[in-house]
């Protein structure tokens, strides 16, 4: 990335090849395993970076109060993704029926979540249409369901919720209720065979800055530059964590859970997600074995003492020999692999925050306890 | 009588089969042109048995030489995609992720059109017949005669990629058409790469079935002649003419079937260890286990249907260091191993030469070594161990001992008490495994489909996936009383409604070499 040109609000981001190839690979890290393989939407932002244009990225503390923002990504089946690519077309056709709906101009695009292939989808829409793109997300991460965001989380609705499918058709659905635009969404995704493009949340620049998860974009593309750097090392998870401590993400607390091999994993599918554990035999017999849950991205990583972190920390599978992320779909037997946890920021860690993706909204039977508590050695509690 | 061929960079192996007997076996230089190896091969073979020509039913190659061709760039055909999405799909055309260099040679024109389906079988659009025929005009303007038809969801129904070609080849003359379909699986950008990459071989494909076919007729064999696929199973030479991507992973899956006939074991590892790198791979009822990740080949992504395969730079020829830390590999002295290693005259010390200093194996002249210090040999020796049994570790499915197949010049290396194998096995002939493995005459047919369980039922669902695999390995040339299940996966696809299961299966036969006589 070139130093950034400051042109009244916001700067220019000027994403070179690399650094399309580099932020695909955060986006994966930040998928935590799930969030859809981010490669269709590198191919993507590749094709759109080539057409010429420059994505203006703005700070969320330079964001003006009366903005009006909305997020903007695809919904659907991964497999059904791999066939029909994310329309970017009906994307932007969802933004301009938002602005025709509440009578008013977008004043920027946000992305819902800066993990897996919807991390990718902002920002084409912005070299698209020209919307500045605002540095944050909702939740630092990929969650499954639209509910399960610090914009919803502090009080913002998800209405009006804009699906456009590729035939141009539109289904509008409105409701202040966020769960029930999360049921009634997911008949629509259905409806439209599997694979959508959709808005929601529409914001203010007051609300952004109240609710938004910060700088997780730009901090996508670091760590995506920071596994490049490390792919060479002779232990590329271990400089990884040292890069999130020292530098990219030094607000933050990053640290290996455990390096070992996959000796069993036990997918089932089951109310439409994917769910299960992976069994981690520790390079280091006094660690192990430790447990992966996972439904759709990894929530808890339980060792024989106690849990070592737990959703909504980050918690990220990588190929030892090369630090790349693994996805929860791709895990088998043999690989060898680092943990690597990364803590979130305080606002995702509030009572409401864990209440709609803490351990316990996730059906586990843990009571939330921070990767920097858990990783100090400090004696975990005993879990009944 | 069968002869199983493999024609690899170095050696031509071939294999003369008696039913399950291997009755003689010849290794020969292949040289530049391919034909001449497969001749010299097979004449070398018959010399060798005083066989009568007549005798044999029929031919099975297994060869390299199309991959080598696409990695290498050589003689590579510009092709015309044609693509039936439309209005899906507009954002990320053919060609995507391919290197610039690359698709700048090959890529003659795309054309998306409207069409394609949802996973559920809905058309996306109706096939347009005047818009697929005026893209068929202005490819026959520019020349382009080399065509690859995708649409979406091409795997659940190939009607419209069908129409699509009958119209292209009314309008293109002498058009050679790639259908998707009839290549891959769910993951259109990668099946659609596979479709173009058997596009750009047509001359090529056409050049090396053609010689191979002449060679044969001019040793007076008019048996005919099959090649083998990536599966295992064989398909015609006129197949091969018209799908030669379909070889594209033969040699290690011919070596991995080789291994497990000719050691009698149908489910263990099989370590094929060659001069440079060591091979390993599973296989499970006899067959290999296919890789369940995207193949990159020459720089693009595809989704062959690949064996899933453990490659270690460890070989007979693997350069050492001794001291600590120890290195061996990756590189190697290859085919020079014979001038180069100590034991043999040379000055390169090899893992062959640390295998006869630890008392492996007595080939050469192991007095050239004994100033190598004994603990230092011992640690390397240690190191080649670790190497391989790392390698079987990662490519099983389990944690349990399972038995080890070793194939390959280089399974000398190897102590027979691995860690991790059960036991350990070198057949007999293990140097031409992958020669015995192509004349293991077998077809097979497959269905990659999604299926509604809720609709029909989980059991109606894969007697359906079923049925259609055996006709289509039927229509493939299987005697249908040998037809049997191989493989058998379902995939569940989250987020959608009606139990949506994704079915692959697979089923295999021998081949009813009276249907292709």
């Amino acid at each position: 990335m070139n130093a950034p040109h400051n042109h009244g609000l916001g700067r220019y981001w000027e994403l070179s090849a690399d650094d399309v190839r580099a932020f695909a690979l955060g986006a994966s890290f930040m998928g935590c395993g799930g969030g859809g393989d981010p490669y269709i939407g590198r191919l993507l932002l590749e094709s759109e970076l080539a057409k010429g244009g420059t994505i203006r990225l703005v700070d969320v503390e330079d964001v003006p109060d009366d903005w009006l923002a909305a997020g903007a990504g695809a919904a659907g089946a991964p497999t059904v993704l791999l066939e029909r690519f994310p329309n970017i077309g009906a994307a932007e056709t969802a933004l301009r029926k938002l602005e025709t709906h509440l009578g008013r101009k977008l004043d920027a695009v946000l992305a819902g979540e800066s993990g897996g292939i919807n991390a990718t989808i902002p920002l084409i829409l912005a070299l698209r249409t020209g919307l500045p793109l605002i540095d944050c997300d909702g939740m630092g991460r990929a969650f499954p369901e639209l509910q399960m965001v610090t914009f919803n989380i502090y009080g913002y609705s998800a209405s009006p919720l804009i699906f456009v499918d590729d035939h141009g058709d539109s289904v509008i659905i409105e409701s202040s209720d966020n769960r029930k635009i999360e049921r009634l969404g997911r008949q629509v995704i259905i409806g439209m065979h599997g694979g959508t493009q959709g808005t929601l949340y529409p914001l203010s620049g007051a609300a952004v800055k109240h609710a938004a998860v910060r700088g997780t974009l730009t901090l996508a593309l670091e760590i995506g530059k920071l596994i490049q750097k490390a792919r060479h090392a002779d232990d590329p998870a271990e400089r990884i964590v040292a890069g999130l401590n020292t530098d990219v993400a030094s607000d933050r607390h990053a640290a290996r859970l455990c390096a070992g091999k996959i000796v069993d994993v036990d997918r089932k599918t089951s109310g439409g997600f994917s769910r299960g554990y992976a069994v981690i035999e520790c390079a280091t017999a006094s660690d192990g074995p430790v447990h992966v849950q996972f439904q759709n991205e990894h929530l808890l990583a339980l060792g024989p003492e106690g849990p070592l972190a737990m959703v909504p920390d980050l918690i990220v599978m990588l190929d030892s020999e090369t630090g790349v992320p693994i996805t929860a779909e791709t895990m088998r037997y043999g690989q060898r692999i680092a943990l690597v946890g990364l803590s979130v920021p305080a606002m995702m860690r509030t009572p409401e925050a864990l209440a709609v993706f803490g351990p316990r909204a996730f059906g586990l039977d843990h009571d939330y306890q921070p990767l920097e508590r858990l990783s100090a050695g400090s004696s975990p509690a005993a879990i009944s | 009588m069968r002869i199983g061929v493999d024609v690899g960079g170095t050696n031509t192996d071939a294999a003369l089969m008696d039913g399950n007997d291997v009755v003689e076996t010849v290794k020969s230089p292949t040289g530049v042109n391919i034909g001449d190896g497969i001749a010299n091969a097979i004449g070398e073979l018959m010399t060798k048995t005083g066989s009568k020509t007549p005798f044999i039913n029929a031919v099975m190659l297994g060869t390299t030489q199309f991959t080598n061709t696409f990695v290498e760039r050589a003689g590579l055909d510009q092709v015309a995609v044609l693509r039936l999405s439309l209005p899906a799909n507009r954002d990320l055309g053919p060609f995507a992720g391919w290197p610039d260099s690359l698709a700048a040679a090959v890529n003659g024109g795309v054309y998306p059109v409207h069409g394609g389906y949802e996973y559920d079988g809905i058309e996306i659009a109706p096939l347009d017949e005047s818009e697929i025929a005026a893209a068929a005009r202005d490819m026959a303007v520019k020349g382009l005669n080399r065509i690859a038809i995708s649409s979406v969801f091409a795997p659940i129904n190939d009607a419209m990629e069908k129409t699509a070609a009958d119209i292209v080849a009314d309008i293109v003359p002498e058009a050679a058409i790639t259908l998707s379909s009839r290549l891959g699986r769910i993951g259109l950008l990668e099946r659609e790469n596979a479709a173009i990459i058997n596009a750009v071989l047509a001359t090529t494909a056409k050049r090396v079935t053609t010689a191979c076919q002449d060679a044969l007729s001019e040793l007076g064999i008019e048996a005919p002649l099959f090649f083998s696929q990536n599966d295992g199973t064989l398909m015609t030479a006129a197949d091969a003419r018209d799908y030669p991507v379909r070889t594209f992973a033969s040699g290690p899956t011919n070596s991995l079937r080789g291994a497990a006939f000719l050691s009698g074991i149908e489910d263990g590892i099989v370590a094929d260890i060659g001069g440079t790198t060591t091979d390993v791979g599973v296989v499970a009822g006899g067959f290999p286990r296919q890789s369940g990740l995207a193949v990159e080949i020459g720089g693009v992504q595809t989704n062959f249907r690949m064996p899933d395969i453990v490659s270690i730079g460890l070989g007979g020829g693997s350069h050492v260091e001794l001291g600590d830390p120890v290195r061996i590999g990756p590189r190697s002295a290859g085919h020079r191993l014979m001038e180069e290693a100590m034991l043999f005259g040379g000055t390169q010390l090899t893992a062959t030469d640390i295998a006869a200093a630890a008392g492996r194996t007595d080939i050469g002249d192991r007095d050239r070594l004994a100033s190598l210090p004994e603990d230092e040999v011992r640690a390397a020796d240690r190191h080649i161990q670790l190497m391989a049994e790392t390698a079987i570790d990662r490519i099983k499915t389990s944690a349990d001992p399972a038995p080890v197949i070793l194939v390959g010049g280089g399974a000398i290396l190897l102590s027979h008490d691995l860690a991790g194998a059960s036991r350990l096995i070198v057949p007999d002939h293990a140097a031409v495994a992958n020669a015995v493995g192509a004349a293991l005459a077998q077809v097979g047919g497959e269905v990659d489909q999604v299926f509604a369980f809720d609709a029909i039922g989980r059991e109606q669902a894969l007697k359906e996936a079923c049925t259609l695999a055996r006709e289509r390995a039927v229509a493939a040339g299987a005697r249908a009383r040998t037809v049997e299940l191989v493989d058998l996966e379902e995939v569940p696809l989250t987020y959608l409604p009606g139990g949506a299961v994704r079915v692959r299966a697979k089923m295999v036969g021998e081949l009813d070499l009276e249907k292709t006589a």
